[in-house]
């Protein structure tokens, strides 16, 4: 009875990434883009860091890199994040904790060229179109500040 | 960072580590979102296409069901002819040489553009601002300006070779499908056409905007006052069939109720007598669709183009060089092959049959196999279906089957005459696409033309000394794409084309240098900025409303297809199982189970209660007393049978007998293989006519199908 019920999950694992994958699969050819496999991953659920990406990226790569990643790869290997719960999701005051720590003055505000400051110099930096969209929609405007628990709160929210 | 050893500089340390690993799982938390974002972004931009193109489809359904109508001909009764040859007939045209728009009155009250022929830049700028302020150009000059477009278009090549000479830049724009708007702002931002500023427009100008008429005249009246100088190649859409269904056609009835039918009738020889390419310094190709790997450049240059008027009717010959004789259609194995290949499961193609192994099931995964996607193969090889033919010698039957279908004529080894090759040379240029991989296939999503990979564009290009392939016909959310190694660009002009926000439009500049230059743009009704969240769900929501039409408009397909999964009728089923219902009905290549919390809910254990799926959507007038099975279908075909009526209404009065009523649906309905029988039929005849009078105004009767959106009200609240 477990065995049967394991193969049904993991059958409906299979379908899931298939359509992931599929959706960036424009050509039908079975394959996609390197750079869009991220976005698969994620949109799966998983919140893997860039270096975690990487490395998943180098199990699934072709022994020369051909600039696409073949489904036929990449489906055990996310089979197995996704039965294993690998890069599970950040909860939400774990989150705030994190915007807390660069808060240093503890204002339950970050100012915006402070928010710019850390995420395109520390960590995995962001690129200037990636920070230029998060202030866009983290901004409030009167005051040129993001209040980063309505932020967390609101982004929450309007990813379902 | 710092090099100092003392605590300060330590804490320092931990304190920069703490930071460092917070910023890491800041951006990995909005990456994620991004990621989300993205998603959504590419399954809307995916259900637009796929329903796009499985519309698309069904338009070769009817074009098929005109072909079927031809082969039944001789099985008509009395009356049939008639309707048939409404149906059917090319419109006569009259030597229309009498230049009969002299005769036209223009009343005194006209206050829009009075043109003077040969006209001049005065008659354009007159015409722009005459459009700009909502106005319509009179009949008797639309007429006059067509005829003298159509006598300058004769004498133009099927190829018009263009330099960069004087160090002039050409201006190259897309798609503009009616969207006058755009075309306004790219004369806005990149001057108008002129001796110094030439331009060529790549096709499909007409269809689904409703400013189809408005760019036609514009592009035309600079055409005719700057004939060195501006350039219009055919699009897939400058086709009189097309139009039927995506709304040029209604739109010029609806501007010019006398004189509508005179003028799609010379239009319909404009659009024929386009040019089919055009070619700059000998280097750069541009075409509307693109190419395949039996295109022949030279042999283009010299066919007679004006005879391919339509994609979707194919040269009259090949019935008569499969070599078989009436009487031969007529027998009944005929008829039991062609009603089971016509059931709409096999006619709409997934969009993704496009590989060349066959183990898409979902091409040939209905039981009977007449379908056309089993003749699907790559170019120049001929597959059999894998129903049993009735024996080898009628091979040939199943050929005639199948061949009013664009892509089994593609996939006919060679055609069989001069005109079916001239026929099959047009069709892949207004109608392929390039792909990623090597290699040209049929093109099945669309039904026409061909995927063409790299190799088929280099081999091409080099073996006419060209640089570059410029391309149109697929919308793309920058405006513009490169693709085969930047030996491709697909340029299109329409922004907004699926919805407001949903793409950029773009036109690009060459020079001498031949190198492009791309500008951007998007027409926007809202000046307030949104975000990247806000794009997305305006345009995610409009696709998901057209997506819930389509399922109401199969519901009864789909509660059957449900209920089979649910043999308790708990009114639930599981997520896997409602997935693959939606997938076996629709035919739409779409991630079910990721658009699943859009459109289903689930029950506290996790299972989709599926007639949930239909909640958001009702007919709009449920006055009409009919059986909800036969409201489905007529919904569903609302567009066709819309043709059709406009088709049998010559005279534009809105009406057509009821006699006309009968017979359409009949045979409509039987080529649909549907089954209505005779007394439903009449019920029906009698309860749409509204006045008793025997005759059915058919836009009352279509509007009784539209549906409404629950949700619409909320929406424009919040609007």
């Amino acid at each position: 009875m477990e065995e049967e019920n394991k193969e049904a999950v993991i059958s409906e694992i299979h379908r899931r990434i298939a359509e992931a994958f599929n959706v960036f699969d424009n050509e039908s050819s079975k394959s996609v883009d390197v750079r869009e496999v991220g976005t698969i991953i994620r949109s799966l659920g998983c919140f893997p860091s860039e270096a975690e990406l990487h490395e998943m990226i180098a199990e699934v790569e072709e022994e020369e890199p051909t600039g696409y990643i073949r489904f036929e790869k990449f489906l055990p290997a996310m089979t197995k994040v996704l039965m294993e719960r690998k890069f599970r999701p950040i909860p939400k005051d774990v989150l705030i904790q994190a915007f807390e720590v660069l808060d240093q003055e503890k204002k339950g505000y970050l100012e915006a060229e402070e928010l710019k400051k850390y995420m395109t110099q520390e960590g995995e930096p962001f690129s200037q179109d990636e920070v230029e969209e998060m202030l866009s929609a983290a901004l409030d405007n009167k005051e040129n500040v993001i209040f980063y628990k309505d932020l967390v709160s609101k982004m929450t929210f309007e990813d379902l | 960072m710092g090099c100092g050893t003392s605590v300060a500089t330590e804490n320092q340390g931990k304190i920069s580590e703490k930071a460092m690993k917070a910023a890491v799982l800041i951006q990995r938390w909005y990456r994620r979102y991004i990621a989300r974002l993205e998603m959504r972004r590419r399954y809307t931009w995916s259900i637009f296409q796929s329903i796009e193109y499985a519309g698309e489809q069904e338009q070769l359904q009817l074009s098929s069901f005109f072909s079927f109508m031809l082969d039944n001909f001789t099985q008509l009764s009395g009356n049939g002819p008639d309707l048939i040859s409404n149906l059917l007939e090319p419109e006569v045209s009259e030597g229309s040489r009498g230049a009969q728009f002299e005769g036209i009155l223009v009343s005194d009250s006209y206050c829009g553009p009075r043109l003077s022929f040969p006209l001049t830049v005065s008659d354009t700028n007159a015409l722009l601002g005459a459009f700009k302020a909502q106005q319509t150009l009179h009949a008797r000059y639309l007429l006059q300006l067509l005829h003298e477009t159509k006598k300058f278009l004769k004498q133009m090549p099927n190829i018009i070779r263009l330099s960069t000479s004087c160090a002039k830049e050409i201006t190259i724009c897309g798609d503009l499908h009616g969207r006058l708007d755009d075309l306004l702002l790219i004369f806005y931002k990149n001057g108008l056409p002129s001796t110094e500023n030439p331009y060529v427009f790549n096709g499909d100008f007409v269809d689904r905007g409703k400013k189809s008429v408005e760019i036609l005249v514009v592009l035309f009246a600079f055409l005719l006052v700057y004939p060195d100088h501006m350039h219009l190649n055919r699009g897939n859409h400058e086709d009189h069939i097309m139009n039927l269904r995506y709304g040029f056609t209604k739109e010029v009835m609806q501007k010019y109720r006398v004189h509508g039918r005179e003028i799609l009738r010379l239009l319909q020889d404009i659009f024929s007598l386009l040019p089919l390419a055009t070619i700059i310094d000998d280097k750069v190709l541009i075409v509307h669709g693109g190419i395949s790997n039996m295109t022949d450049l030279d042999f283009v240059g010299s066919i007679e183009r004006h005879k391919v008027k339509s994609a979707l009717r194919l040269p009259r010959q090949s019935f008569d060089h499969m070599g078989l004789e009436w009487e031969r259609r007529e027998a009944k194995g005929y008829q039991d092959t062609q009603s089971s290949g016509r059931s709409r499961g096999e006619t709409t193609r997934k969009r993704r049959s496009r590989s060349r192994k066959n183990s898409s099931g979902s091409s040939s995964s209905s039981s009977s196999s007449s379908s056309s996607s089993s003749l699907c193969s790559p170019c120049g090889s001929l597959h059999p279906g894998p129903t049993p033919l009735p024996s080898p010698g009628l091979l040939g039957r199943t050929d005639i089957l199948q061949v009013p279908f664009l892509d089994s004529v593609v996939a006919m080894a060679t055609p069989h005459s001069r005109e079916e090759e001239e026929w099959k040379q047009v069709v892949d240029l207004l109608w392929s696409d390039p792909k990623g991989q090597n290699g040209c296939t049929p093109n099945t999503f669309r039904g026409g033309g061909c995927y063409f990979g790299p190799d088929v564009t280099r081999r091409l290009l080099q073996k006419h000394g060209l640089r570059l392939l410029v391309r149109s016909h697929e919308c793309k959310q920058e405006g513009y794409e490169l693709c085969h190694d930047d030996q491709v660009i697909t340029i299109f002009s329409a922004s907004n084309y699926y919805e407001e926000g949903s793409n950029r439009g773009a036109y690009l500049k060459l020079g001498p240098d031949l190198v492009p230059r791309f500008f951007q743009y998007q027409v926007s009704r809202c000046t307030r900025k949104l975000t990247l969240h806000q794009r997305v769900s305006v345009v995610e929501s409009s696709a998901l409303k057209a997506l819930k039409e389509k399922l109401f408009a199969h519901r009864s397909e789909l509660m059957t297809a449900f209920q089979q999964y649910d043999e308790d009728s708990k009114g639930y089923i599981s997520t896997s199982d409602w997935a693959k219902a939606m997938e076996s009905v629709l035919r739409l290549d779409l991630p079910w189970r990721t658009l699943r919390p859009r459109l289903a809910r689930l029950t506290p254990d996790g299972s989709v209660e599926y007639q949930s799926c239909f909640e958001d959507v009702c007919p709009g007038q449920p006055t009409i007393q009919i059986s909800p099975n036969l409201a489905e279908t007529l919904y569903r075909y609302r567009t066709d049978l819309e043709i059709i009526f406009n088709i049998i209404d010559k005279d534009h009065s809105g009406l057509i007998s009821i006699d006309e009523f009968r017979q359409t649906w009949k045979l409509f309905s039987s080529h649909l293989n549907v089954d209505v029988d005779d007394r439903t039929i009449e019920d029906l005849a009698r309860t749409i006519d509204f006045n008793k009078d025997g005759s059915i105004d058919f836009n009352e009767f279509l509007e009784a199908f539209r549906v409404v959106h629950k949700l619409d009200g909320k929406e424009k609240q919040q609007g």
